[in-house]
């Protein structure tokens, strides 16, 4: 570090104080911990954490300014820089909020007609019974299944169609994909709106605990390493005020590592659990964090190690640490699944988006990198060669 | 003119305020609005309604569901954006303010919806205005009634008349830097405790 965060701030003319936007989800842990705990004050800096209903309100709101940093999905940074689907945003990921958390979940209706889904965490196994089941319906002529996704820029979104493809399924012929935002999935999965679903936690837990789902995998089992949530930021407000970013980097970092500890789960628990973080009992938020999960109602917990984490060592370097390959990954996804059709604009967004540059100055450690990520099916997606992987996935 | 061709509908958890929005846009002259209160299945009835434009109250959790109508996919007939432009910052700042966005079908110019939009925003913030306000009389009423209270302990408990209570109140309120009524709850609450 050089020199005291008092005066970083005072000669960049930024007065410490951010607002940043937020999902009540687990994952927005770090960014409440940096508040509440006073790592952010510890930084110089003064957060303003504003609740938001949609990941549509967040991405507006971050292009008005409103917003000086907000909780992402992870895809989300490179979409606002290719500007699909709304308006164009240089927003850049300087910070992994977390990898993992998801998971996939059928209703118990679905489940049943499927038959054998083999153990839990299997994604071989679930995808052939899933492609059983459809080719099955599509036999008697019966109608596809739905299932929901959180937002079409969402791993979420990605992980349901990697796991399909796999198992030989298209996912845009051979069933329905929808949207349906968290809080409003036990509803839909109870109704019968949706046959399945990937979201985040705590909402699969609650699905459980309604008894109108059943866990077939935490998504770590598709993609053990991905990053799920990033700190999204304008890129001119990072160009602005860099003392600021970096002193928000630091204080997140420390957040984090907070988070990650187990001893301060129970602490954590009850932070993301009030009305004004999630707004859910604190158990379910505590079995999301120690990772033990519930696949069925009344079942005896599963352990599921590193199911949600905020900090450490990953596969491949700090988890916090952006890193280009994983930008790479989520711009192939989109180029795989048509939702943008310039590589060569995808690929650069995805660089620029998660380029390491801000945390790597912020937090001067010296970090490896691997330009490698792993699924759990098709070719290993190589970071140098994103454009190999294409035409070569699962 | 309105364009009266088009079909209009509304995404609004609010029943107060999606009535009148509703009855703004007939007053306007269009026919064709639809209502939904419920998300319950909402790609499919917007799918059934086809709508060329879509409003949406900005506090609902669905706008994410809607913005899987950018992709071209089954889920709807032709395909969507978002009304607002790039360049026209002034107007995606006053519809956030205001607390909605406008959805179009891709092609439809814009200049047909434009009047709609405005309209929206200004009956956004009208009903914001006005639910405001409502509160303030609801919340000055309570004052009211507690001022009176504490007044009715005051003159019981230390023999004064209405006037000195009401002095004694005003006088600690400003002495205290804080709220009449404010002083007037600590005297109730007291009285409470006191028994």
């Amino acid at each position: 570090m050089t020199g005291s965060t008092a005066t970083r701030s005072r000669d960049r003319g930024g007065e410490g104080r951010l607002t940043l936007g937020f999902m009540p989800l687990v994952d927005c842990a770090p960014l409440v911990v940096a508040r509440d705990l006073g790592f952010a004050r510890d930084e110089g800096l003064d957060l303003d954490l504003v609740r938001e209903t949609s990941w549509a309100n967040i991405r507006d709101r971050i292009f008005l300014g409103h917003f000086d940093a907000a909780h992402m999905l992870a895809p989300m940074p490179i979409a606002a820089r290719l500007g699909l689907g709304h308006l164009k945003t240089p927003v850049i990921a300087p910070f992994v909020l977390d990898q993992g958390g998801n998971s996939i979940a059928v209703t118990p209706a679905l489940h049943a007609e499927g038959g054998d889904w083999g153990v839990f965490g299997d994604p071989v196994a679930s995808g052939r019974a899933l492609a059983r089941l459809l080719e099955a319906r599509r036999r008697r002529g019966a109608e596809q299944p739905t299932f929901a996704s959180v937002h079409p820029f969402s791993c979420h979104h990605y992980q349901l169609r990697h796991w399909m493809a796999a198992a030989g399924i298209d996912p845009d012929r051979d069933l329905r994909l929808t949207v349906v935002p968290p809080p409003h999935m036990v509803a839909a999965m109870e109704a019968g709106d949706v046959d399945g679903v990937c979201v985040g936690a705590p909402w699969t837990s609650r699905a459980v605990e309604a008894g109108v789902g059943r866990l077939l995998m935490p998504t770590a089992a598709l993609w053990p390493s991905a990053p799920e949530k990033v700190l999204g930021v304008r890129q001119d407000f990072a160009e602005r005020r860099g003392e600021e970013l970096a002193a928000l980097l630091r204080a997140l970092d420390r957040a984090a590592a907070w988070a990650e500890a187990p001893e301060n789960h129970p602490r954590l628990a009850e932070i993301i659990a009030r009305d004004d973080v999630v707004g859910v009992p604190a158990a379910v938020v505590m079995r999301t964090l120690s990772g033990t999960l519930v696949v069925e109602k009344g079942a005896t917990p599963v352990p599921v190690p590193g199911f949600l984490r905020f900090h450490g060592d990953g596969e491949s370097g700090p988890i916090n640490r952006p890193r280009a390959t994983d930008g790479l990954w989520f711009a192939a996804q989109m180029l795989r699944w048509h939702q943008t059709a310039d590589a060569d604009a995808a690929f650069a967004a995805a660089r620029e988006a998660y380029s390491p540059t801000w945390w790597d100055a912020a937090l001067e450690q010296p970090a490896r990198e691997g330009m490698t990520l792993r699924t759990f099916a098709g070719p290993v997606f190589d970071g140098s060669a994103p454009e190999r992987w294409l035409g070569a996935e699962p | 003119m309105a364009d009266t061709t088009l079909t209009i509908l509304v995404i609004d958890e609010n029943p107060a305020r999606a009535q009148i929005l509703e009855d703004g846009l007939r007053e306007a002259g269009h026919v064709d609005v639809v209502r939904l209160e419920t998300t319950h299945e909402l790609l499919r009835r917007i799918f059934e309604i086809d709508p060329d434009v879509i409003l949406i109250d900005l506090a609902s959790p669905s706008r994410d569901a809607l913005e899987q109508m950018f992709q071209v996919s089954r889920t709807v007939k032709r395909p969507v954006a978002v009304f607002v432009d790039q360049s026209d910052t002034a107007m995606i700042e006053a519809s956030v303010d205001a607390g909605v966005s406008a959805y179009i079908v891709d092609g439809l110019k814009k200049e047909r919806v434009k009047s709609i939009l405005d309209m929206t925003v200004s009956r956004f913030n009208a009903f914001d205005h006005l639910t405001r306000e409502l509160q303030r009389a609801r919340d000055e009423l309570a004052d009211r009634k507690l001022i009176e209270r504490a007044k009715g302990i005051l003159m019981k408990s230390k023999g004064v008349s209405e006037e000195e209570a009401y002095g004694l109140l005003r006088r600690t309120a400003m002495n205290e830097k804080t709220r009449l009524a404010d002083i007037a709850r600590s005297v109730v609450t007291a009285a409470q405790l006191l028994g």
